[in-house]
Formats: C-alpha cells, sequence, structure tokens
C-alpha cells in the first residue's frame, strides 16, 4: 500500500511535519504545501527531520507556494522535488490513499 | 495627558496560511495614520511575512508584501526583527524586503527602519511600550 503524506502547517508552528515523519512508512511520498513549505528550506531547526525523510521517502513540495512566499530553489534542501497543484493530483491518484497532516 | 501612545504591533504567523498577516498591515497603517508612536515587531513565523520576492500569481491571491514598503511614509521607523527567529528558520538579514525610511531630522537622509534584536532587547523594547498588540 502505498500513502501520499500532505502537510500543509508550518513546522514551527505546528508539529505536523515531525509526527508525519516519524509516523509515515519508508517508500512513502511526503508533500509539503501552503505553509508546510516552510519546512523545505536549508539550514532550519526542522532541516534534519526533513533529511531522515530523504533517506526513504520521496519529499516534495509546492512550487506555487514556495513562489509566494519567495522561497527561491536555491534554499532549498538537496533532494526536495518541486511540484505543482496538477501533479499533486496525479500523486493523490496514484498513491493508495493519502494522509493529510493538518 | 498627551492622546498620543506607543503602539507595537507583534507578527508572529506566516503571511498566506491565515489572515493574520494582513490583518494586521491593515491596523498597522489605521493606527499611523491617526499619528500615534507606532513600532513593528516580527517573530517567529511572522519574520516571513517580510521575506524578499514574494510572488502569488500561481496561486490568484493578492501579494501584499509591497505594501510593507509604505511603512516608512507613514511614519513607522522602528520594524524590530528577532535574531533567534531568523536564526531558527536558517534565515538573515539579506533575506528581508530593506524596509527604509526619510529622516526629517536629518535632512531626509534614507535610512534602514529593520533593526535586528535579540531577544532580551526586545524584551526591553516591549517593556518601554503602552499598547501591544499581537497578531
Amino acid at each position: 500500500m502505498s500513502t501520499l503524506h500532505t502537510v500543509n502547517k508550518s513546522p514551527f508552528e505546528k508539529n505536523s511535519l515531525e509526527t508525519c515523519v516519524r509516523l509515515a512508512a519508508k517508500g512513502s511520498t511526503v508533500l509539503m504545501y501552503e505553509d508546510g513549505v516552510y519546512g523545505a528550506m536549508k539550514g532550519t531547526a526542522v532541516a534534519d527531520t526533513v533529511k531522515t525523510a530523504l533517506k526513504t521517502m520521496q519529499v516534495c513540495v509546492m512550487g506555487p507556494d514556495l513562489k509566494a512566499r519567495g522561497i527561491d530553489a536555491a534554499k532549498l534542501l538537496d533532494g526536495i522535488k518541486v511540484v505543482d497543484y496538477s501533479d499533486f493530483v496525479k500523486l493523490s491518484v496514484e498513491n493508495d490513499k493519502v494522509q493529510a497532516w493538518l | 495627558m498627551s492622546d498620543i501612545k506607543k503602539f507595537m504591533y507583534i507578527n508572529r504567523r506566516a503571511p498566506y496560511g491565515t489572515v493574520y498577516a494582513w490583518e494586521s498591515l491593515e491596523v498597522v497603517l489605521i493606527g499611523a495614520a491617526f499619528d500615534q508612536l507606532v513600532s513593528l515587531a516580527f517573530i517567529d513565523d511572522g519574520i516571513y511575512q517580510i521575506m524578499k520576492g514574494q510572488d502569488t500569481s500561481q496561486l490568484g491571491i493578492k501579494n501584499f508584501s509591497p505594501t510593507y514598503g509604505a511603512l516608512g511614509d507613514y511614519g513607522i521607523t522602528n520594524i524590530y526583527v528577532e535574531k533567534e527567529s531568523l536564526e531558527e528558520r536558517g534565515l538573515t538579514l539579506d533575506d528581508l524586503i530593506p524596509l527604509k525610511y526619510e529622516d526629517e531630522n536629518d535632512n531626509y537622509a534614507e535610512k534602514d527602519s529593520i533593526k535586528v534584536v535579540t531577544a532580551s532587547e526586545l524584551a526591553k523594547i516591549l517593556e518601554e511600550q503602552e499598547v501591544l498588540l499581537d497578531f
């Protein structure tokens, strides 16, 4: 069973990202969107959490949400894939289920 | 007794996920229009409100970040950014919009409004205020 995990809250405001990474199975896809995209940046206090996820999971981040918040691709952790909202639809269909960490 | 008070607006939320940042900016501009002594603090995720290069065109929502550039014209010259919040997010002053004001007591020289301060410095600044509003 493949699962798409989504996180849409800032990792500094809620612990959704941390819990997601702790509980998502290997081979899962994690998608950060809306305020969740702040978790994809280099050099933050939560960068190690995302690096842990990158070892066993595919980690994606929503491009239009990055752009809105002034986050340049150069500021992202290595290995994170930038996607758009039509990719979000594809990921939702390709995976067996979606777990939204609110 | 003077009717002018020292107002401090404390901004602690990221700009687009909730309406807090936009609402704060509206109230700030209204307060300044009533000739109050207004200063701003950006703490925690509030720092993200003044990040450079915001472009919301793909989301179809308003990019209100250019409005921060008008604060200087409203007489808001003290904008405090907490150093600890910047560091936690891997950001530096260079990542922020360079907010300026013209100093009328110094031949209208252009000066930086943003002051990066430590938590203990900010605590003292908060203590000097008469009205605190948190968004």
